[in-house]
């Protein structure tokens, strides 16, 4: 055993694998259910009257968004940095006990950290605050889980034989400072039990319950920083870190210019933090900060497009690999939706166009062409890619791959186009007026001429569902196949080649 | 001067730098091209491409790891 060549060790990476997969089943299987909800109503009482309170739009609602974000997502994140890491950075975890014991206890918290979170939102407990609804015990799991991740992280980086951080590296430090600070501002809470009413009752409400530390406009202003940036530094920045890494490494370019990835980076850090405001358009909220949230999502297409031009130029030359390697096909049209979906989204905080959009479907697209498109596309690529490496097997089925590609892009596609036409048309009917100002549609009958717009999205989100599940199965039988020698496995990838 | 005067001065003044910052920055890679180091930002590229635990890094953290990787691995 002495004289073991030293390896990367996989095991917290592999943990983390499994709960990408798993946690991404249960929230986009409950968001199918919801965009069936939306279209047929009935459906909210899928398992009868008595269990509505368990399957109505409003409990399942948040269950979805944190199941994709904290659940999908973040674990995805957790699994590329417990992988990438240790590769940019020279460094196995096996070269360090206490890494390995903290990176168990990273994976082990955080999964009960999701069963209180899936019980506790289940059972109707919820702060009311948008992907800040959990109460003040777990989000107290959740301080340990981030710290217990950033301690390792750094950890990590400290024994490192590679002198200078990878880019990758850089994006997921901001991703662990990023969310550090805004979860905490955000989730500023006071358990009501502490509270003392006007006519001297104490210990109100159960024990677990809080009101925020905001109020009013206030709460408003410091929710919506937290919540575009929690899109910023859940679902943009720790995916450009695994771009930057996987599509060099599958295509076996280097990145075209790792300048300019340095200058977006530091571009992106710079501009994201103040953009909150366009959640805010036409709200109580000072009129400067609007114009300050509008312009600053205008100025970060710059930085945004440098990092996705950056990675379609890493392909010059080399636009064969998007024909041959399905794996490269996930990551090219991931880059691409990240350039439409960043267009998109500072189009959509102009204030006159806001005065459409706001409130309407075309955000749901919005959001979906981001998250469907971009970090689903480039989730699924990165454990593509990890998957033969950690299990060293090779990949079950490429045809498997390509079939699931394009049910895939196929639902995005159906998913965006449709809410686009949804929202643009709620957006006009609410606006409508006579000659007299009189509002010409009442609310129900923007319903009845979205409905068939909601159909669309319920099968769009189906394929895209679909797609996932024959993902979970490539990787289920990746892993369960028969081993490989190293040196066979080296020679089959990448995949194109 | 009233506190939101000066916050909204403050807030200028600290734009005003971080612009200067981050263009000065932009500059500083294009003309001079190499890091501190002397090491050209393209070759860092070659982290992610060459990071099999006994590639040599591109530029390591001390002698003393590279010859104990070297060490181990034969």
């Amino acid at each position: 055993m002495e004289n073991r060549p030293l390896e990367y060790d996989y095991t917290i990476a592999k943990m983390f694998m499994l709960t990408t997969i798993v946690l991404g089943i249960v929230g986009m299987l409950i968001g199918v259910v919801l965009a069936f909800q939306l279209a047929f109503p009935g459906i909210n009482l899928f398992l009868g009257e008595g269990l509505a309170e368990y399957t109505n739009f409003s409990r399942l609602r948040p269950l979805h968004t944190d199941a994709v974000i904290f659940g999908f997502t973040l674990s995805g994140v957790f699994a590329t940095w417990y992988y990438v890491g240790q590769r940019v950075l020279k460094v196995s975890m096996a070269e360090s006990k206490l890494l390995m014991i903290l990176g168990k206890v990273h994976f082990w918290l955080y999964l009960a950290v999701v069963a209180a979170v899936v019980v506790s939102l289940f059972a109707g407990v919820t702060t009311s605050k948008e992907y800040a609804e959990f109460e003040w015990p777990i989000d107290i799991g959740v301080v340990l889980v981030w710290v217990i991740w950033g301690v390792g992280m750094f950890g990590l980086i400290g024994i490192r034989r590679e002198k200078s951080l990878y880019i990758s590296i850089w994006y997921y430090i901001a991703t662990f400072l990023g969310i550090a600070m805004l979860y905490l501002f955000n989730n500023m809470e006071i358990p009501t039990m502490l509270a003392t009413s006007d006519v001297g009752e104490s210990g109100i409400g159960a024990w677990y319950h809080s009101v925020s530390m905001y109020s009013g406009t206030n709460d408003a202003l410091v929710q919506w920083w937290y919540g575009h940036n929690a899109v910023a530094f859940g679902f943009t920045v720790p995916i450009v870190a695994m771009i930057y890494y996987f599509l060099p490494k599958e295509s076996g370019q280097a990145i075209y210019s790792y300048k300019l990835s340095l200058l977006s980076f530091w571009g992106l850090m710079f501009v994201y933090l103040w953009a909150g405001g366009h959640h805010l358009l036409y709200s109580t909220v000072p009129d400067w900060m609007q114009t300050m949230g509008s312009i600053f999502s205008v100025i970060l297409i710059l930085p945004s497009w440098g990092s996705a031009i950056n990675m379609l130029l890493t392909m010059k030359g080399e636009w064969q690999q998007v024909a041959a390697s399905p794996l490269i096909k996930f990551m090219i049209l991931a880059s691409t939706f990240y350039m439409f979906s960043t267009l998109e989204g500072p189009i959509q905080a102009i204030k006159s166009v806001n005065a459409i959009a706001h409130f309407t479907d075309w955000i749901i697209g919005h959001v979906h062409d981001g998250v469907l498109g971009w970090v689903g596309f480039m989730i699924m690529a990165a454990l593509y890619h990890m998957a033969p490496r950690v299990f060293k097997r090779e990949i079950y089925s490429k045809s498997l791959m390509v079939a699931q590609f394009w049910i895939q892009t196929l639902g995005v596609v159906l998913y965006f186009t449709s809410m686009w036409i949804a929202g643009i048309t709620q957006g006009m009917m609410w606006r409508a007026h006579d000659e007299f100002g009189n509002l010409a549609y009442s609310f129900i009958d923007t319903v009845t001429v979205l409905h068939p717009y909601y159909a669309i999205r319920g099968v769009g989100g189906l394929l895209y569902l679909v797609g996932f599940l024959m993902f979970a199965y490539n990787i289920y039988k990746t892993m369960s196949a028969r081993p490989v020698e190293a040196g066979e496995l080296q020679s089959a990838s990448p995949m194109g080649a | 001067m009233d506190i939101a005067q000066l916050q909204a001065y403050g807030y200028f003044a600290l734009t005003t730098v971080l612009v200067i910052g981050l263009y000065g920055y932009i500059y500083h890679l294009y003309s001079k091209k190499k890091d501190v180091d002397g090491i050209d930002y393209e070759s860092y590229s070659d982290m992610a491409l060459k990071d099999d635990i006994d590639d040599t890094p591109v530029s390591s953290i001390s002698d003393e790891k590279v010859t104990r990787e070297g060490v181990k691995e034969k």
